[in-house]
């Protein structure tokens, strides 16, 4: 079943258009949203926590839309962004008081056992927290509640090593149970790139592509060779053809039939890489 | 079970975790009956997606090696039949080939070829 359906979404700005996005996530699975800055990932993000909203298209998570209880959506829902939401000038005591007041499942035990987890103060504004501990606050506020779908938007952002891998573990832990998923958008892979089921990628407001990570890797394979390596033939099937005084960098579609000729380097290549190119080809 | 992950390797890390899983049946370390981790525990602990963990699963008992149960995990089967056999005698084969292509890169002669495998053979 999916969890998350994204039907159709719109939305226009004076330069921006989001144009006609529909994608799923089945119940269990990690989706990456990925693409340039300003590709219309936070758009996206966005309409599906119903901070803006849609021109047209419809949004539901785990069957239920906005309009059918918006309190029940809402609360399905567990938000990280990649700066703090809370007021500055408010204490974690404060946020509690509040987060029990708006989210119907919010479990202040849980809450509390974040905080000792992470040693996060009671007493001290919000603006004091370094962006550590403001992350750390915004996972406890969300894993507190009972949610169906965690979205964050570039929400490792600016955290150090070991920060990303205890987010990596929690995420992992959030759809252990196979009925939760996650919705995570980024411009910089990096660790995400290892625990993401399905990747989107998304440029000027459209799709490019969405598929499944691993069948995304195997699509392509990375190529590189000198000058004299680069054919007709071979120029033709590359994919985002980049070109130095040296040599060449690009991908080709593993169906493709055209042999690679001994001297070419063939590799298996990033995530980051098939976008590269993608975007490199797009330019052309 | 010990499955350690590279991301310079050439294979994509669903074939690492298959291959790894399928040495250590092949040599006993993990026997018939064992039951292996669930498919999301197992990706959960190597930091990988659940879908290139169920690959790996599906693989494996597409293969024969395990067999998987709705609601009772996986579990390791029993090394004695012919689906082993067959994947030593494809392992061997592979490393014969290997053996073959790289004596034509020096042009040695079958004969010499046959008298180095039989030297091996009688020092093992």
């Amino acid at each position: 079943m999916n969890l998350l359906e994204v039907k159709d979404i719109t939305k226009q700005y004076k330069n921006f258009t989001l144009d006609h996005i529909s994608f799923s996530i089945p119940a269990g699975y990690i989706m990456g949203y990925i693409g340039q800055n300003g590709a219309g990932k936070t758009t996206t993000l966005n309409i599906i926590t119903q901070l803006i909203h849609a021109a047209s298209g419809t949004v539901s998570i785990d069957g239920l839309s906005l309009d059918e209880d918006p309190i029940a959506y809402r609360d399905k829902i567990g938000y990280i962004g990649d700066s703090s939401y809370y007021p500055e000038e408010l204490t974690l005591r404060q946020i509690k008081g509040i987060l029990k007041d708006f989210y119907p499942s919010f479990q202040p035990e849980v809450f509390d056992q974040y905080q000792k987890k992470w040693n996060l103060p009671d007493q001290k504004k919000i603006k004091e927290f370094s962006r550590g501990m403001k992350v750390k606050l915004m996972f406890a506020s969300v894993l507190s509640r009972d949610t169906r779908l965690l979205v964050l938007d570039e929400a490792t952002n600016g955290l150090d090593p070991v920060m990303r891998k205890e987010i990596l573990t929690l995420l992992q832990e959030y759809i252990s149970d196979g009925k939760r998923s996650v919705l995570f958008s980024t411009h910089i892979l990096e660790d995400l790139e290892q625990i993401a089921d399905y990747i989107f990628f998304i440029e000027k407001g459209k799709k490019v592509l969405c598929d499944s990570k691993d069948e995304l890797l195997e699509s392509y394979l990375l190529v590189k060779g000198g000058p004299e390596d680069l054919t007709e033939p071979l120029k033709h099937s590359l994919i985002g053809l980049e070109v130095n005084s040296f040599g060449f960098e690009a991908l080709l579609s593993s169906r493709d039939t055209i042999v690679p000729s001994k001297g070419l380097l063939t590799a298996r290549p990033s995530i980051d890489q098939i976008l590269l190119h993608m975007i490199l080809e797009r330019k052309r | 079970m010990k499955i350690i992950i590279s991301n310079q390797s050439e294979l994509p890390i669903y074939a690492q975790i298959k291959e790894q899983i399928k040495e250590q049946i092949l040599n006993g370390q993990l026997a018939d009956g064992t039951v292996l981790p669930s498919i999301r525990g197992l990706a959960k602990e190597l930091s990988v997606s659940v879908i290139t963990t169920s690959r790996a699963y599906s693989d494996l008992e597409a293969e024969g090696f395990i067999a998987t149960a709705q609601g009772r995990g996986s579990i390791v089967l029993s090394r004695n039949n012919d689906i082993l056999r067959e994947q030593y005698l494809k392992r061997i084969e592979e490393g014969l080939n290997t053996a073959i292509r790289t004596a034509g890169l020096i042009d040695l002669p079958r004969e010499e070829l046959h008298t180095m495998v039989d030297m091996l053979w009688k020092t093992q």
